[in-house]
């Protein structure tokens, strides 16, 4: 599904990933952990295409428009009600059945009550429960978590490790964290960012 | 078809967006009223309304550059571009969306400006109203390009004048050329010209700018 | 394969030559214009600086156009030299030009001459490209960025010359007219020799200036190795 070789991401002088090789199989499940500023968010953004490598070469075996991406924003607009946001990038994906889908999801991830309300009205958890409706909303093959469990609350956090339990071998999955033991059963293979390096 | 179907669902939601905040549209209305009281304030009284004809393009250029500074502000706050990119819709189709959304704040701004100008200089033309829809379309497509450059950097909104307005000086010279010159139709013609090259060009390199 | 290695120096020299050659020519071997007299003979640096400089930022667009189609980091590099010696170019056009207009009209502007306000146009569309990439994070996104920013310069000459020459329709400068250099045969020789010398010059100091900067990025990457 990914395969990279020599890996090198550099902002302006600063180097923040070098000599990284990697192979994520079809429905592996990655767990990449390293502390601040070792390079998680950057490995993520290159496997999404959103960054270009500055060395090495990364290839990954799906269309963008099959992953999903957590990011480390929620990438939804605050102004716009749940149900718009979702709406919005059902349509730009192309989503089948997209109002189902939609509904389903809301209810999953216990947003449907407030569906149009608008985005800065959330709290925290509510705008990362969000967050991951946007990134599961058009069933990704390859999804690449970054911190999801960042300033989710407890009951978002018990929705997404059942959630991920799900997924599991049926979608390639990418996850970052700093604390290693959350993913701990989940994972099919590790990367310590702070070793590699 | 799906490209129109995905520009239209972008453009919505800026228009939607600008409902709900009122963060830009009446910021160029009072803009571009101020600036032509101001204008009335710099035009000693005995120049010709042709003076007036050329400071009217001042004030809409400079009432665009207001509200391109905001174009992408939504999206710059919270990385949103990065959202929009991945979609596997067609990067340009962002592009035409917000060029959209800009045309119709501009268009709104200058239906105040215009009989505005004509209350206190001078009288409006056909010729003037076809000149300044041509110069919309130039100043949309090339702005909105320059504004996604200009979100991606670190001055933001100082970086967006000086990108934009040595390009803005073939419009000026279209609209200007148009408002007082005798052969208004050759001036037309290159506004027309203008925007058509820059479109293209615009439209085929926008996905350059918000991808790496 | 000195060639190669020394493409700097041999331009270098080929420039100080030819350069050399063109003005004592053009002091002491090509007759008076008829018209200005003396004086036009800084007709043989200002033209071939002015055609310097579109070459420059023809090049560097080029480059830039390169850059989009491979994504190679060193195009990068490349087209922002070609840039760079464009706008240096550039700037010595619109001193000669000045320098000339004090010469034949007695006035150090004129916005009847339309190469000198083309070049100004451009002097402040390539500064915006500098201040795009000082306030930019070096990377990928950058170099794309300059890259069509250069590309649209290439696009604004031909348009900014037609609108300049539309402008002349409503704002009626004094517009001053140099009759068409009638040539010569020995004229025209100089200024070929003169064009030359310059292109060659801005080849040397483009060789140089990609040179230094990279050396600079070798040298940060070997620090950044030690430390």
């Amino acid at each position: 599904m990914i395969v990279a070789r020599d890996l090198e991401r550099r902002f302006g002088s600063k180097r923040i990933l070098r000599g990284l090789d990697l192979d994520v199989g079809d429905g592996d499940f990655l767990v990449v952990t390293g502390p601040n500023g070792s390079g998680k968010s950057t490995l993520l953004g290159l496997c999404a295409g959103l960054l270009a490598p500055t060395g090495g070469t990364i290839d990954v075996a799906v269309d963008r428009g099959e992953i999903g991406y957590l990011a480390h924003e929620p990438l939804v607009y605050r102004e716009l009600t749940a149900l718009e946001n979702l709406d919005l990038y059902g349509r730009l994906y192309r989503v089948p059945e997209r109002r189902e889908r939609i509904g389903m999801l809301l209810e999953r991830f216990l947003l449907w009550e407030v569906r149009h309300e608008r985005v800065s009205a959330f709290s925290r958890g509510m705008v990362q429960r969000l967050a991951l409706c946007r990134a599961l909303l058009h069933e990704p093959r390859l999804l690449l978590l970054d911190e999801p469990f960042t300033g989710l609350d407890p009951a978002g956090a018990t929705l997404l490790d059942a959630e991920l339990d799900a997924l599991r071998g049926a979608r390639t999955i990418v996850a970052s964290t700093h604390e290693p033991e959350r993913l701990g059963e989940l994972a099919t293979a590790r990367l310590d960012l702070a070793r590699a390096a | 078809m799906n490209y129109f179907g995905d520009v239209a669902a972008l453009a919505r939601k800026d228009l939607l967006l600008e409902l709900r905040s009122r963060d830009t549209l009446p910021a160029m209305l009072l803009f571009v009223v101020s600036t032509l009281v101001v204008f009335h304030f710099a035009l000693p009284s005995d120049s010709s309304d042709l003076a007036a004809g050329g400071l009217l393009w001042v004030a809409i250029v400079f009432t665009a550059l207001l509200g391109l500074t905001r174009a992408f502000a939504a999206e710059r706050e919270q990385r949103l571009l990065d959202g929009l990119t991945l979609a596997p819709c067609d990067r340009s189709a962002i592009w035409l969306a917000k060029v959209a959304s800009v045309t119709a704040f501009l268009l709104v701004a200058e239906a105040v400006a215009l009989p505005a100008f004509a209350l206190f200089f001078a009288p409006v033309d056909a010729t003037l109203v076809a000149a300044v829809l041509l110069a919309d379309i130039g100043i949309a497509a090339v702005g909105t390009l320059l504004a996604a450059m200009a979100a991606a950097s670190r001055a933001r909104e100082l970086l967006l004048p000086l990108l934009f307005l040595p390009l803005a000086i073939p419009v000026i010279v279209g609209g200007v050329g148009a408002t007082v010159a005798e052969d208004a139709a050759r001036y037309l013609g290159f506004l027309a010209l203008y925007d058509l090259l820059f479109a293209i060009l615009s439209w085929a390199s926008f996905e350059y700018v918000v991808t790496e | 394969m000195w060639l190669r290695n020394n493409r700097g120096v041999a331009l270098a020299s080929t420039a100080a030559l030819l350069l050399l050659a063109g003005i004592s020519l053009a002091f002491y071997w090509v007759p008076d214009d008829a018209d200005q007299g003396f004086s036009q003979r800084i007709f043989y640096i200002h033209v071939p600086v002015a055609l310097t400089a579109y070459a420059c930022f023809g090049w560097g667009a080029w480059k830039a156009l390169r850059l989009l189609w491979t994504r190679e980091a060193r195009y990068d590099l490349e087209s922002y030299t070609a840039v760079h010696m464009g706008v240096i170019f550039g700037i010595l056009t619109l001193v000669t030009g000045s320098i000339w207009a004090r010469i034949s009209w007695g006035v150090w502007w004129s916005w009847g001459e339309r190469q000198l306000v083309l070049f100004l146009v451009l002097f402040l569309f390539y500064s915006a490209y500098f201040m795009l990439r000082y306030s930019t994070e070096p990377g990928p996104r950058r170099e794309r960025m300059s890259a069509v920013y250069a590309l649209f310069g290439v696009v604004l000459i031909p348009v900014s010359f037609l609108a300049i020459r539309l402008a002349e329709g409503f704002i009626h400068p004094t517009v001053f007219t140099r009759e068409g250099p009638q040539m010569a045969g020995s004229m025209f020789f100089v200024f070929c020799v003169c064009l030359a010398g310059t292109l060659a010059l801005a080849g040397a100091l483009y060789a140089n200036e990609l040179l230094g900067k990279r050396v600079d990025a070798s040298l940060r990457d070997l620090e950044e190795a030690l430390a």
